[in-house]
């Protein structure tokens, strides 16, 4: 049983950390803490992606410089990277928009700054 | 403004902290890295520049329309390698087999060639520049406008 | 002209994207040169579109593989799993890309007057551009990986564009709802793809569906799809986003927003269709999406009733009609395991569903150009606070009139072909179902006919006695519209003929899709 922890230690991670942040979601009423929130779900997704490609003792995935052996999967890593890019732009937009709610509203508090109801 | 000291190192460290990113982004197709984080790590050091001087300061030497304009051309360079393949199919890597990085590496253990590769080293030089270009605009915009000034179009 | 057509697919999302990032060093030179861009770009796309329809009408599904020695070399020197990125186009994607190019050069017509005092239009166009890029790459592609990619890329894109008036404060905050909505969306569906990652080692859709053994990991990842796409697409009761966000938005930026809402809804129909196809439990899935349809159906209109904010019932009444495609697509997937059943009536009720998105298409982004029209004359949404402007406005009425007609479904419109075909056919897979949906029309047709009064009738009143017609753009982008609204009205059977049977028949036909991808290998 012990053994086997190690293989599964990135996934129980990956798993509290989407726990953690849908807590934040739902619970949270500061604006600044729910980008937290989106930004840790986004690496608890991203964690989940890489610990899918790796193999138990394997290289990196650089084809001209490889010893024998295993190779770790390229491909999550890449899509570990583009889902990274993409979340930096998701942040920063959602920064801004903060920023020009604080503006209007004068405050944080996802109650007190809403102004569409029904 | 931060103090003389941090401003002195910080104009000092801006140097080698552009030269890791060029070289982050120029053997983005040999060793782990590419365009998006050499860019990335060039932006960490507009963001070491941002905070040891202020954005006004900063401002004046990094123009809005100047970042706008580069990383414009880093998609358009982009796009523009993308279509030059369409000869073939678009994204077809073209310079396989051209002096330009057109090198097929070998197989198995070596130092790594750098003119390998195809359009692909042209590719993280301009993801790059966008990257670099486009995230220190959105940093420096992010800054001047918490600090309450109106950004320029 | 054979080049242009081999190359098409990729060229319908690479134009926009290449037409995006010139936008802005252009734009600094001259206003016009930027708006012909936009112009051009986007009439070119729908011109590639329409041939690229016309090609798979004739030779079926089309494949282009990007970066290959040849666009139909999906499984280079004998490889067992497809390794590049590839687009498959078949009919129901072409249906799709159809509508979404009539949309997006209607609301860039529309919006060279609408937008016109904005700041920062080189901007505003950019960021126009990348969400038709976006929405198209959603369409095409055959790749659940690359689905995701341009599905954030739609929905940045659109964020941005909803906070664009960033004066309004409203508007900040429809904007941020919609970029927190698709993040943790866009999220969810990347979880979904890592876990089907994790089993098959492909991400292709074609490959995916060949291998699918519908094991407990692949129906924890056809829920969080499912999840992650109901959320986007503004289901009930997932569906407490959309009247705000698209509320606040310009009114153009609107009616691109529900063709991205539908785009999202296609990518449900593919998932479940194209990816998981026979091995899906039919009946249980089916009926999940019937229910969720009914409920959106209904609430949406129920919502919509009590709203004065005309864009904003609008929204409303937009999710309401989404019921509609939902339940009609539904209730064809509930008897795919059924082939009698599917004959019958399985088959008519897809297409009524799938016939529904078009005219959708085509009414609701008009509904919201002619409300866009209103606020840019009178600079109000409160249908209270209007009156008397079909005296000023006389080719907005006409306009709204067509749209009002057709969304409330009375014949001989558009809307009337396909609610009819879903009612006929969904009455015979369950009668409750049929009646709720004439239910929901009767009260559409209410509250429509309510809000017009409120709007164009009336005397004139005295604040708004110096209103002008609106600009000729905006006219000329409603028109559009209008036009293709009238001529499905006319030519209902032809359309279900040529367009709307031929992507149903794609949906259902799942063998075919796979078989664009794994017999694509050239020897």
């Amino acid at each position: 049983m012990m053994e086997y922890i190690p293989l599964n230690f990135p996934f129980l991670a990956a798993a509290l950390l989407v726990g953690i942040s849908f807590y934040i979601l739902i619970f949270k009423r500061n604006l600044i803490k729910l980008i937290m929130g989106i930004a840790i779900l986004a690496s608890g997704v991203n964690l989940f992606l890489v610990a899918l490609g790796y193999r138990a003792g394997g290289n990196a995935p650089i084809y001209t410089d490889v010893p024998e052996g295993p190779m770790v999967l390229p491909v999550p890593q890449a899509l570990t990277l583009t889902s990274i890019v993409i979340n930096v732009a998701v942040l920063a937009l959602m920064l801004t928009m903060v920023i020009l709610i604080y503006r209007h509203t004068g405050s944080l508090d996802s109650e007190k700054s809403r102004k569409m109801k029904g | 403004m931060l103090s003389k000291i941090v401003r002195t190192v910080a104009n000092q460290l801006i140097l080698f902290i552009l030269i890791f990113g060029l070289y982050v982004i120029a053997h983005g197709h040999l060793t782990p890295g590419g365009g998006f984080q050499g860019g990335a790590v060039i932006v960490s050091g507009v963001v070491m520049l941002l905070v040891a001087f202020s954005s006004k300061e900063l401002k004046k030497s990094l123009r809005e329309r100047t970042l706008s304009i580069m990383e414009s051309s880093g998609a358009l360079i982009f796009i523009g390698l993308a279509f030059a393949g369409i000869g073939i199919v678009f994204f077809y890597n073209f310079l396989v087999g051209t002096p330009i990085f057109g090198r097929i590496p070998a197989t198995g253990p070596g130092p790594g060639d750098i003119w390998t590769g195809g359009f692909i080293p042209l590719m993280n030089l301009a993801v790059g520049l966008k990257v670099a270009a486009g995230l220190s605009a959105v940093v420096l915009a992010m800054a001047l406008f918490s600090s309450g000034e109106e950004i320029e179009e | 002209m054979a080049a242009l057509i081999t190359h098409s697919p990729i060229l319908i999302i690479a134009i926009p994207l290449l037409a995006a990032f010139l936008t802005l060093p252009i734009g600094m030179a001259s206003k016009k040169a930027r708006n012909a861009l936009l112009i051009v770009s986007l009439a070119f796309v729908t011109f590639l579109v329409i041939i690229l329809a016309r090609d798979i009408s004739i030779n079926g599904i089309h494949i282009y593989t990007l970066g290959a020695t040849s666009p139909e070399l999906t499984l280079p020197g004998g490889a067992m799993v497809p390794i590049r990125i590839i687009l498959e186009v078949d009919a129901m994607s072409i249906f799709m890309g159809i509508i979404w190019a009539t949309v997006s050069l209607a609301a860039a017509i529309f919006s060279l007057s609408h937008m016109a005092s904005e700041t920062g239009q080189n901007r505003f166009y950019t960021l126009l551009l990348l969400m038709v890029t976006g929405g198209f790459g959603m369409m095409f592609t055959g790749d659940l990986f690359n689905l995701f990619v341009f599905l954030e890329i739609a929905s940045i894109s659109g964020a941005a564009l909803i906070a664009f008036r960033t004066r309004f404060a409203d508007a900040v905050e429809g904007g941020f709802k919609y970029i927190v909505i698709s993040a943790v969306a866009g999220l969810i569906f990347l979880f979904g793809v890592g876990l089907l990652y994790a089993q098959y080692n492909s991400l292709n859709i074609g490959f995916l569906a060949n291998a699918m053994q519908y094991s407990t990991l692949d129906i924890i990842a056809l829920t969080l799809f499912l999840v992650a796409l109901t959320i986007k697409t503004g289901m009930v009761p997932l569906h407490m986003w959309y009247p705000d966000s698209y509320t606040v938005a310009p009114a153009n930026i609107t009616a691109m927003l529900v063709i991205t809402s539908h785009a999202c809804m296609y990518a449900v129909f593919r998932i479940c269709f194209s990816l998981y196809g026979i091995t899906l439990d039919a009946t249980t899935v089916g009926w999940i999406i019937v229910i969720i349809g009914l409920l959106t159906m209904f609430v949406g209109v129920t919502m919509a009733v009590f709203q004065t904010d005309v864009m904003r019932f609008m929204s409303y009444h937009a999710i309401s009609q989404m019921g509609y495609m939902w339940m009609g697509v539904g209730v064809g997937l509930a008897v795919l395991g059924n082939p009698e059943a599917l004959a019958t009536y399985g088959r008519d009720a897809i297409s009524g569903g799938i016939f529904h998105i078009l005219n959708h298409a085509m009414y609701k982004p008009l509904l919201f150009m002619t409300a866009g029209a209103l606020f840019h004359r009178t600079g109000t949404r409160d249908l209270n606070k209007m009156g008397g402007l079909g005296h000023n406005m006389k080719f907005t009425l006409i306009l709204y009139i067509i749209g009002t007609l057709s969304i409330a479904g009375i014949p001989p419109l558009n809307g009337f072909a396909s609610k009819f075909l879903i009612y006929e056919s969904v009455y015979q897979f369950n009668p409750v179902l049929a009646v709720v949906a004439m239910l929901v029309s009767i009260i559409t047709l209410a509250s429509f006919t309510k809000a017009f009064q409120s709007a164009f009738t009336g005397p004139q009143l005295p604040e708004y006695k110096d209103v002008k017609e609106v600009p000729k753009p905006m006219l000329i982008g409603m028109g559009i519209l209008a036009a293709g609204i009238i001529f499905t009205s006319i030519f209902p059977g032809l359309i279900v003929e040529r367009i709307v049977n031929p992507a149903t028949d794609a949906l259902i036909n799942q063998a075919a899709y796979v078989n664009g991808i794994m017999g694509g290998g050239m020897p």
